[in-house]
């Protein structure tokens, strides 16, 4: 089966190599359609519209929320629609201190995180004056489980931890960490950005309390993003966001919520984006995650072999590592090596990947990243590499 | 555009080759300036004697064309006056490069300028 040609993007920009799918990843044509068919034929606002259009949209969108909550295993309520992950999670740093107990005061993250999930949580702690740890990492770019056992304690009030790593690709084993985690009556979250699109997600085995993602990493249109929140965590938290579409009823004084999910989704949605990621989530299960895995697999292999055979090329490699590969060409700059890439037609992305402090910890400027889908074929591999060995010709001499 | 105009020989002798490069002992100003889209860092040095750049220096990594940058603006402002310096434009540092610059690399040809700019506003009148 060729996967490239439900891609579009492709068929438009001949010989265009993609390499940079843990940016955003491009989207399949029954996506694109049905944000077409949306906007042509059926586009209204959910709730109270007392015509057709409106209620065949509102029913569109609740089932869009079934689809995406049975992809992670969740109950329908317990999914909130957001723009992304970044909004996912700063939704959780406003709203998660009312389930805190006073006792506790310290929140534990990785070494390897994303600013989105290292920025919300610096400013919760100094409002908060809460303390900030880190599970670290090894020089195998991994993180270190056994100090973890010790990071995480009775004063640990909340778990916020990546599932695989934007830089390096590192699958993490969180169900080990959150399940330290739980020991100790911590709260849970997992920063699914990376993993969503290669893993099959299921929330009760992961054992977390809340899970991030967005749409546009999983071949879903931009600006549309997931919240997962157990039910009876989500029931007990006040609203992110006040306005239009969250209340039970409203005095000039006062206004009473109403039930999750609805609770956490002030004013008009974006609907066509909801019903696009449904759409994308039943792209995956029509390929399945054992297809995906099986291809991604092999293109990972494929490129790794071919990578070490080019001199001077320094990889990062975790043992257990997803479709991300970091790199650097010795004596090059990541921006010199991704311009003479752009060249060639190939997109990569270069420099920190919104982690500074790990860049800082591994010693490095920043990286050159390779990140793969299931549209990239041994083809663009190859391109890759001519154009890496043209990279060190032009810098050689 | 062909990116790869910019990677001409004498942008590529500068990055194997940076003049100035390393730093000064006692810098009568320094300022460090970093790019928060790739975490690049410069730092500028120099001394000013009689209201002109005497001596000056930069260090920290980069691209090859903030580093290049470095070198044909430190080379070119050695023995400025202040003043001059404050009137120093972008697009003289455009000019030095001799290459055309994309929207994409405009902030890594212009960190050295961007970093002496900042260095210039402790120098005192």
């Amino acid at each position: 089966m060729n996967i490239k040609k439900d891609f579009p993007i492709f068929e438009n920009n001949p010989g265009l190599v993609y390499l940079d799918s843990a940016s955003t990843s491009q989207k399949p044509k029954p996506v694109i359609d049905s944000l077409k068919n949306f906007y042509e034929k059926e586009n209204a606002n959910i709730h109270r519209g007392i015509y057709d259009l409106s209620e065949n949209v509102t029913e569109k969108y609740g089932k869009a929320r079934t689809i995406i909550a049975k992809f992670i295993n969740a109950e329908t309520n317990e999914i909130v629609f957001t723009k992304n992950t970044t909004e996912s999670i700063n939704f959780l740093a406003y709203t998660i201190g009312d389930l805190i107990p006073s006792e506790k005061d310290e929140i534990v993250l990785t070494e390897m995180e994303h600013h989105s999930n290292l920025i919300p949580w610096q400013e919760f702690v100094k409002k908060n004056k809460f303390k900030l740890k880190f599970i670290p990492i090894t020089k195998n770019y991994e993180l270190d489980y056994e100090k973890a056992k010790k990071i995480i304690n009775n004063k640990t009030a909340i778990l916020a931890i990546t599932h695989i790593s934007n830089v390096f690709g590192t699958i993490n084993n969180i169900k080990f960490l959150t399940a330290l985690a739980k020991e100790k009556k911590a709260i849970t979250i997992v920063d699914a950005a990376q993993s969503v699109q290669h893993i099959e997600i299921d929330i009760k085995k992961i054992g977390c309390d809340f899970l991030a993602f967005s749409g546009h990493k999983m071949f879903a249109p931009l600006g549309i993003g997931i919240l997962y929140g157990k039910k009876e965590l989500l029931e007990k938290m006040l609203p992110f966001q006040f306005g239009g579409g969250m209340i039970n009823s409203v005095s000039y004084e006062n206004a009473s919520w109403t039930e999750i999910p609805e609770k956490y989704e002030a004013g008009t949605q974006n609907i066509s984006g909801a019903i696009g990621l449904a759409k994308s989530v039943e792209y995956i299960k029509k390929i399945g995650f054992k297809k995906i895995q099986k291809c991604e697999k092999k293109l990972l292999n494929y490129t790794l072999k071919k990578l070490k055979s080019i001199d001077g090329l320094e990889l990062y490699l975790p043992k257990k590592q997803s479709s991300i590969i970091s790199f650097n060409l010795r004596g090059i700059h990541p921006h010199d090596v991704a311009q003479i890439l752009s060249n060639e037609n190939i997109c990569i992305r270069t420099g920190h990947h919104c982690c500074m402090p790990l860049m800082k910890k591994v010693g490095i400027l920043g990286t050159c990243r390779a990140s793969f889908s299931i549209y990239n074929t041994k083809e663009d591999v190859d391109k890759l590499i001519d154009a890496l060995k043209i990279v060190k010709k032009i810098f050689k001499k | 555009m062909n990116s790869l105009n910019i990677y001409k020989e004498h942008i590529l002798d500068l990055y194997r080759n940076p003049h100035n490069k390393g730093n000064l002992k006692n810098p009568t100003y320094e300022f460090s300036k970093n790019n928060p889209l790739c975490g690049d860092e410069i730092k500028i040095q120099f001394n000013v004697k009689e209201k002109k750049i005497k001596n000056i220096k930069f260090s920290g990594q980069g691209c090859a064309i903030s580093q290049a940058s470095a070198s044909l603006l430190t080379d070119k402002i050695k023995g400025c006056s202040i003043n001059e310096l404050k009137k120093f434009s972008k697009r003289e540092v455009l000019k030095l490069l001799k290459i055309p610059i994309s929207p994409a690399r405009l902030n890594c040809a212009l960190l050295p300028l961007d970093a002496i700019n900042e260095a210039l506003k402790n120098v005192r009148n």
